[in-house]
């Protein structure tokens, strides 16, 4: 193994952190998106991690389809930040509030 | 230390960097440059993990395609001028939030349980990589994911479409 396994998992937790922060304290969705984009490539990461660990190959076809997943999920994603935006014209998340009763 | 895993640690630190500037940035096009710059980094460490395949579409999917439609959508909203605060008030609790979770996994993982070794052995290390496994597991075992995975990202598409159309 180039690497011990375990080391590759604290590097997806490290980078799983930095997602959620930028989540939790950032009020712009587009970066909002890409966090979890960040939390996306973390997971993947574990995916692979694990995969080599158990020199198993679904790991790494799971993340394909992870990436599949992804890419369906910033398309609709900026879709909608696209709509809010003609619509309230902001994409600030904290400004958008018609539902709060 | 192996040269492998010199690159490992150079890239997973990196990644980490650019990461860490994603968010800490204010203005939104850096945002998206430090992304592709993380994206190409975990490419690299995906390669150090012998996962080839999944490099060559992180970085075609990834780098090529979602931070490309950022930068389209980042155009399209314009927003010179706004910068935007940073944090907000409440991104103290945020913060806490955050880092107790850094905490819990951090204590998962270091507190074992990852020490097993199953599974079936496959042979990852094959001489220039191990595109044909991938495509043969691609297209034999899991096959009906794969087109559920068509299915959804056709979905995905006329769900952009409806969504962003001017009038709807």
């Amino acid at each position: 193994m180039p690497v011990p396994p375990v080391h590759a998992l604290v590097f997806s937790l490290l980078l799983f952190a930095v997602g959620v922060l930028g989540v939790l304290t950032r009020r712009n969705a587009i970066i909002i998106l890409m966090s979890i984009e960040l939390m996306m490539n973390a997971a993947n990461i574990n995916f692979i991690a694990f995969g080599l660990r158990s020199h198993d190959l679904t790991g790494q076809v799971f993340a394909v389809f992870t990436i599949a997943v992804a890419a369906g999920e910033v398309a609709v994603g900026l879709a909608v930040v696209l709509a809010l935006f003609r619509n309230r014209d902001t994409v600030y998340v904290d400004e958008v509030h018609i539902m709060k009763g | 230390m192996t040269p492998a895993a010199v690159v490992f640690y150079i890239l997973a630190s990196l990644a980490l960097l650019s990461a860490v500037m994603v968010i800490w940035s204010r203005n939104v096009v850096h945002s998206a440059i430090y992304l592709v710059l993380t994206f190409l980094c975990v490419a690299g460490v995906y390669i150090v993990l012998r996962a080839e395949f999944v490099a060559a579409v992180q970085v075609l999917v990834y780098a090529g395609g979602i931070v490309v439609l950022f930068l389209f959508v980042i155009m399209l909203v314009n927003l010179a001028g706004t910068l935007g605060p940073r944090v907000r008030v409440h991104a103290t609790v945020s913060a806490i939030v955050g880092c107790a979770a850094v905490a819990l996994l951090l204590y998962v993982s270091a507190s074992g349980g990852l020490d097993t070794d199953f599974g079936a052995r496959i042979d990852l290390s094959a001489q220039g990589g191990n595109l044909q496994q991938v495509g043969w597991a691609l297209y034999s075992d899991y096959l009906l994911p794969f087109e559920i995975a068509s299915l959804l990202l056709l979905v995905a598409m006329i769900g952009a479409i409806v969504l962003a159309r001017q009038k709807y």
